[in-house]
């Protein structure tokens, strides 16, 4: 195996667009490096993106706040503006792994990594994130749900990586919020997780809404009709009947050890409908 | 198999190895440069036994790469007694018998005096979900977090810490 860290996208788009055999570009090697040690992956060459300063800025830009690939969780929890316009986000990448884990995981190695029980990604969802693609054959910007395709595998091509998430400058009246169901308090991986995003008008009327769900199928879901189940209503307990409704209709779990069918289905209700009122709660305050 | 030529900071000191691309931080400390300080508990990120800190932030060593320490400060368990002087968590963790095997001692060591550096009067809870991936299978985990409590308050110079 070989090990390069270049210190410029393009360098790294060169790596790994001229690199024969299996390669994979590294964030905070969280998830790769497990499992490399446990033998599921034997990569002929590893490009470590951490040291191409770039993609360690959090950007204000015009249209929202810019995070890079490099960027720790850690580090993302720290950044006032990023915090504060986009708590959902926060809270759900935060709630990646331990402290120390959180020192390394970025949000687009979660995103890339394309587990359908991702935190981050049901949050990104809602946020309406975009994530720029950087390849051999120029610059791409994506909606993050169209990043994972299946478990583990996502819809970038030979080269390409993500080099920063755009999180969309939000109205105002507007709030975000994620919620996951463990079984555990701490250091566990969802068995449901929601991301909830909504605006409303002057007068309290929902205008706008996003809804991702996660670990209930083989991607991160944004679910429309959940987010319909909201637009124009005042989010009052009909709305949220509905919402819950349209959320446990959307998913199609498996069982597994940390969940039945059965239990997913009516959790992705549940929790739906607890993260619109931390959302709404939010919303009323901005 | 291509060797990395690193040269970091341990502890302070000026540190040169070679190592191969596979090889861990936790590898390299262990193996190469001999100090055993750091764990190898489930070689997964999930255990905390191997916890060092990397330019300020605790990281598992298990899951770094020897060659990304290259131009990095690190800081192991072995630099946190001064000389004889034990740093006032290790003090407070043998007068409270805060460990047993002692096998998760080093990490969460290394993760508390992180906090404490952070944040000198944590509560309670801060102290239990900062050291939430630092498993320990003997004390309870009680012992441990009194201890870093008392040293805490030792260490804000409050005069009754027990």
């Amino acid at each position: 195996m070989r090990f390069e860290s270049p210190a410029t996208v393009a360098e790294a788009v060169t790596l790994l667009n001229e690199a024969t055999g299996t390669v994979y570009p590294m964030a905070g090697g969280t998830d790769l490096l497990v499992r490399l040690r446990s033998g599921f992956v034997e990569p002929d060459l590893i490009v470590d993106l951490k040291r191409i300063d770039a993609l360690h800025m959090i950007v204000q830009e015009a249209d929202g706040l810019r995070v890079g690939a490099a960027v720790p969780s850690a580090e993302l929890n720290e950044h006032a503006d990023a915090l504060a316009g986009w708590p959902g986000v926060c809270e759900a990448t935060g709630l990646i792994g331990s402290t120390q884990v959180q020192g390394r995981c970025t949000m687009v190695g979660n995103l890339c990594n394309a587990s359908p029980a991702a935190d981050s990604v049901p949050a990104l969802v809602a946020a309406g994130a975009i994530a720029r693609v950087v390849g051999p054959n120029g610059t791409r910007d994506v909606p993050v749900e169209e990043i994972p395709t299946a478990p583990g595998r996502t819809s970038l091509k030979k080269g390409e990586i993500i080099e920063s998430v755009l999180l969309p400058t939000k109205p105002a009246h507007s709030g975000e919020a994620y919620l996951r169901f463990i079984p555990r308090t701490e250091m566990d991986i969802a068995v449901v997780g929601v991301g909830i995003s909504l605006t409303l008008d002057d007068s309290g009327i929902c205008t706008d809404a996003r809804v991702g769900l996660g670990a209930v199928a083989a991607t991160v879901l944004l679910v429309e009709d959940a987010a319909k189940a909201l637009i124009g209503t005042k989010v009052d307990d009909a709305a949220l009947d509905a919402l819950a409704a349209a959320c446990s209709a959307a998913a199609s779990p498996i069982n597994d050890k940390r969940g039945t069918i059965e239990f997913r289905v009516e959790i992705a209700g549940t929790l739906a409908r607890r993260a619109a009122k931390i959302a709404l709660a939010r919303a009323q305050q901005n | 198999m291509t060797h990395s030529h690193v040269t970091t900071t341990i502890n302070g000191d000026t540190v040169d190895y070679l190592c191969d691309a596979e090889e861990t931080l936790l590898d390299v400390l262990r193996d190469r440069l001999g100090m055993t300080g750091a764990k190898e508990g489930c070689g997964t990120g999930d255990c905390g036994a191997c916890t060092v800190e990397m330019d300020g932030r605790i990281v598992c060593s298990c899951l770094v790469l020897g060659a990304e320490a290259d131009g990095r400060s690190i800081r192991t368990i072995e630099g946190m007694a001064k000389g004889e002087e034990l740093h006032p968590l290790q003090r407070h963790f043998l007068e409270g018998a805060a460990l047993q095997c002692g096998i998760c001692t080093p990490g969460i060591l290394v993760a508390a005096r992180a906090l404490l550096e952070k944040n000198p009067n944590p509560s309670e809870t801060e102290i239990r979900y900062w050291l939430a991936g630092n498993l320990c299978r003997c004390t309870g985990y009680d012992k441990i977090i009194r201890a870093v409590q008392n040293a805490a308050a030792e260490m804000r110079g409050e005069s009754n810490a027990a």
